[in-house]
């Protein structure tokens, strides 16, 4: 009935799983009911679980994002905590569960942190950018934020049922296959991601299609801002290497369920099979991450810089550079694998080159800023930390691409030390530029300038209190992954690591404080014209928050910078662009496919893992189901009319006339 | 504005001499594409990711081949005319959905049904000879728990069977959806997209076709 699951299942005789499972179990039931016992839970289902629009969907990923990167710090904490004290004794967690600690990190940030955060960004951003109503597909848009989130929870659940894998985050075979790791924990990691999996591809597809078929007229493709391209960059890197992910994992899941020998140690499998496979996914992935926050930056830059962005086509052509060459760096993953010095050398040569396109892209950030009036607000700050620490972190890959280099590096502390370089120090740091850039956008009223500071100066310390150390440690022959060792010399930089970590944490708690004084403030820090950066592309032309439809009319774009092109028109002829003309259209109804969808496919998951195949095909089924219903529903819009469009329209060019100091229009 | 708003205005101001429709406007900076238009190419998209995802199982194929650890190789377990009865039924199954294509455009409810039954029996017949091919190995002790090799042929073969599969789960639905409500616009643009599945999924049957069954035969 239960296949595997048993009471025993649950870890009675580990007390931190357990208590912080309470911990956070607890919080969420009071939240709900909470929720609830306030009314909220119509709005909730009807303005946000089941809502269609893409701004909604964005933010959802965004917040998701950040509750998740919360989880993900807690566990880095424990490591740094972990091996500050273990010098010469076990430390206090035990190595089953420290294991699982470090696995579960690399999991959950990767995947549920970096991913959601910048899809998050991409999906609020990229239609609005474009000025179109919505992304090509609104209802599969929501499908894909439940399927991660069902991904997310099952993760969770293996924190307190069962256990997660102990594999590290890419569950190396044969370590992952059944003879070495009998329990549940890598079957969770695997349909944790296999369903996630479905939902990011499926947001690529969305995205892509969005960028490519569904542009405001005018909006030609060497018209759109730069975060666009990055974006359409970034989404094809998903179409095209996320399906590598899902066929690798099935392969390990065939293995794991039915006795393949894809990658066994038996009958002809081939471990580094896996290994070649899931890093022809894992480097364009690692590029999918960066190459929208490159986007986030260099509109950033541009904006607080007051200029355009310099060298806007090179920064397409290195975008799309980065975009094809990340497919032939693979190999550097794994020099030692013993492919040969040509081999070996191929690969080192051609990563070597990744760093050319992303050197124009610095040098381009730089000359943006050159000879403009700079306005250091907090996302500008975060960009200009971006430029310093990344390059850092970009030159010790660098000199990891040397294959003779990596031979002595790999698999060290100075591995761990430069990934972290560049995804905190990229990746992280455009996640909280474009959080702070674009708030005011989704929500009215911009974030605390003072907590924000707060957070980045300790975040920005911090990074380097805990990262800096981890170099010399590499340097020292610390490897990665060790529960306790006992080289008295390490310790002293790993109290400092752990003190690094302290003061993220402290950044981290600025962030939480600089959202609730925000939002405590939010009458004082309301941005009234939508526009409160004297922003340069077609998001800020709107009101904040933004109409469910964006925009009453599609702006008629004629250049680049296409509102910096109509304000200073506006500006100059001291008076608004001519009144449009207003007609009706339709926008899609909100629905709960996705929720549903997640709902089956959580159980089906959560069964899978447990060996329970009755629920596995009614959660399938359950999910088809779900899709049919929704294909049958006869209303899938609703309208929007002319009047109704031409009345929020005429709101919004009030403001825009106060906001530029120009007669307001005679309201007819 | 339309693409088409765009081209009439243009017909309109004096003919289009060379232009062929396109006006002055490049295509690019013609506004959002039509409904029709997004779904077919956002449904292209999707179908690449899964020719992508079948590329990793042709890789793991390719390197696996020759792993057979003392078990049968490709050329011993191959049967042509079998595998040539399966082409024919999977190429006159997309034939019939080719038809129900056409009796989609005519609006013609009763000759859709008759094609896409027609599709759904030669698709259930392919999916019966391969269950037959598969269970015929595996009763001779050659199932995919034998070898590395034979890990990647059912799971090549198999992944393709399973998208059949699924194929005529949606396929069946869209039988049903089009007895209930005819030929609205949401439910021509899902037939297109069936179709467009269908189709791929004989495409990918020629690239197994060529490198599991005819280059296993040649050894």
């Amino acid at each position: 009935m239960f296949g595997k699951l048993t009471l025993h299942s649950i870890p009675w005789d580990q007390p931190i799983p357990l208590i912080a499972a309470a911990i956070v179990g607890g919080a969420l039931f009071a939240t709900l009911v909470w929720t609830w016992r306030a009314g909220h839970i119509p709005y909730l289902w009807n303005e946000w679980i089941t809502s269609v629009d893409h701004k909604r969907i964005g933010v959802m990923y965004c917040l998701f994002a950040l509750v998740m990167l919360v989880r993900g710090f807690v566990d880095a904490a424990m490591m740094r905590s972990q091996q500050a004290i273990a010098e010469g004794n076990g430390g206090y967690l035990p190595p089953e569960h420290y294991d699982q600690i470090f696995s579960a990190h690399g999991t959950i940030m990767i995947f549920f942190v970096a991913m959601p955060f910048m899809i998050g960004i991409m999906n609020f951003v990229v239609p609005l950018q474009l000025g179109v109503r919505d992304v090509a597909f609104p209802t599969l848009n929501n499908v894909s934020f439940w399927l991660t989130a069902s991904g997310a929870l099952l993760i969770n659940v293996s924190l307190v049922v069962g256990e997660f894998a102990k594999t590290g985050w890419l569950a190396y075979p044969p370590l992952s296959e059944l003879r070495f790791s009998p329990g549940v924990g890598v079957d969770y990691y695997l349909w944790a991601l296999q369903i996630s999996g479905v939902g990011t591809l499926l947001s690529g597809v969305n995205l892509v299609t969005t960028i490519l078929k569904m542009r405001a007229p005018g909006m030609g493709y060497t018209r759109m801002p730069m975060f666009c391209w990055t974006s359409l960059a970034s989404n094809l890197l998903i179409v095209a290497a996320f399906p590598i992910l899902t066929a690798t994992l099935a392969m390990l899941l065939l293995d794991r369920y039915l006795g393949f020998h894809f990658f066994t140690n038996d009958l002809g499998g081939n471990q580094m099979m896996f290994v070649n496979l899931i890093w022809a996914w894992g480097h364009p992935e690692v590029y999918i991450l960066i190459l929208p926050a490159f986007g986030i930056f260099s509109e950033v830059v541009s904006t607080f810089s007051s200029k355009p962005l310099f060298g806007y086509r090179s920064m397409i052509v290195a975008t799309m550079v980065i975009c094809i060459l990340s497919f032939m760096v693979w190999l550097h993953h794994f020099f030692t694998m013993g492919a040969g010095a040509d081999v070996n050398g191929f690969f080192g040569v051609t990563t070597m080159i990744i760093a050319v396109p992303t050197g124009v892209k610095v040098f381009n950030w730089l000359f943006t800023m050159y000879g403009g009036r700079i306005r250091f607000h907090v996302p500008m700050m975060w960009a200009v930390a971006f430029m310093i620490t990344f390059v850092i972190g970009g030159m010790t890959g660098v000199l990891l691409a040397v294959p003779p280099a990596d031979f002595v590096l790999h698999n060290s502390l100075f591995l761990v030390a430069h990934f972290h370089n560049v995804i905190i120090g990229g990746v992280l740091f455009g996640a909280f530029a474009g959080y702070n850039y674009w708030f005011p956008k989704a929500f009215g009223f911009r974030l605390d300038e003072f907590w924000g500071k707060t957070a980045f100066w300790l975040w920005v310390v911090g990074f380097y209190v805990a990262f800096m150390p981890l170099y010399v440690l590499g340097l020292m022959g610390m490897t990665r992954r060790m529960q306790h060792y006992d080289v008295p010399e390490w310790q002293p930089w790993l109290i400092l690591a752990a003190f690094g970590a302290l003061m993220i944490a402290g950044g981290i708690a600025s962030q939480v404080m600089q959202l609730y004084v925000s939002i405590k403030r939010r009458k004082d820090l309301a941005d009234l014209s939508g526009d409160p950066w004297d922003g340069r592309s077609l998001e800020w032309i709107t009101t904040s928050p933004p109409p469910p439809f964006n925009f009453a009319v599609l702006p008629n774009v004629k250049g680049e910078e296409a509102y910096w092109g109509i304000k200073s028109q506006a500006r100059e002829n001291r008076e608004l662009s001519e009144t449009p003309k207003y007609e009706a259209f339709s926008i899609p109804r909100n629905s709960p496919t996705g929720f549903v969808t997640a709902f089956f496919t959580t159980a089906l998951g959560f069964a899978a893992v447990w060996h329970i195949w009755w629920l596995v095909i009614l959660g399938f089924l359950g999910a088809w189901a779900t899709f049919v219903v929704f294909a049958w529903r006869d209303e899938n819009e609703t309208e929007v009319t002319a009047e109704e469009a031409r009345q929020l329209d005429d709101k919004r060019r009030a403001a825009k006339a106060r906001m530029l100091d120009i007669p307001a229009e005679a309201t007819a | 504005m339309s693409a088409d708003a765009i081209a009439a205005e243009q017909r309109a101001q004096g003919g289009d001499p060379h232009k062929l429709g396109r006006g002055d406007t490049p295509p690019s900076e013609r506004g959002p594409a039509p409904k029709r238009i997004v779904v077919s190419y956002g449904f292209w998209i999707f179908l690449l990711t899964d020719f992508v995802m079948f590329a990793g199982f042709f890789a793991a194929y390719a390197v696996l081949a020759k792993a057979t650890a003392g078990g049968p190789a490709a050329r011993d377990i191959v049967e042509l005319p079998l595998v040539g009865a399966e082409t024919a039924l999977l190429l006159a199954s997309s034939f019939a959905c080719g038809m129900a294509g056409i009796a989609t455009a005519a609006k013609n409810r009763k000759w859709f049904q008759i094609a896409m039954a027609a599709t759904a029996i030669l698709g259930a017949g392919f999916l019966a000879l391969e269950a037959h091919e598969f269970l015929t190995l595996i009763a001779e002790g050659h199932g995919p728990q034998r070898s590395a090799f034979l890990s990647a042929f059912f799971a090549l073969v198999g992944c393709h069977g399973v998208h059949v599969t699924l194929g005529l789960l949606w396929l069946t639905t869209m039988m049903a959806q089009v007895q209930a409500k005819g030929f609205p616009d949401e439910i021509v643009r899902r037939i297109a997209c069936f179709s467009l599945f269908w189709h791929a999924l004989d495409i990918i049957w020629v690239a197994l076709f060529t490198t599991v069954y005819l280059l296993g035969v040649a050894g």
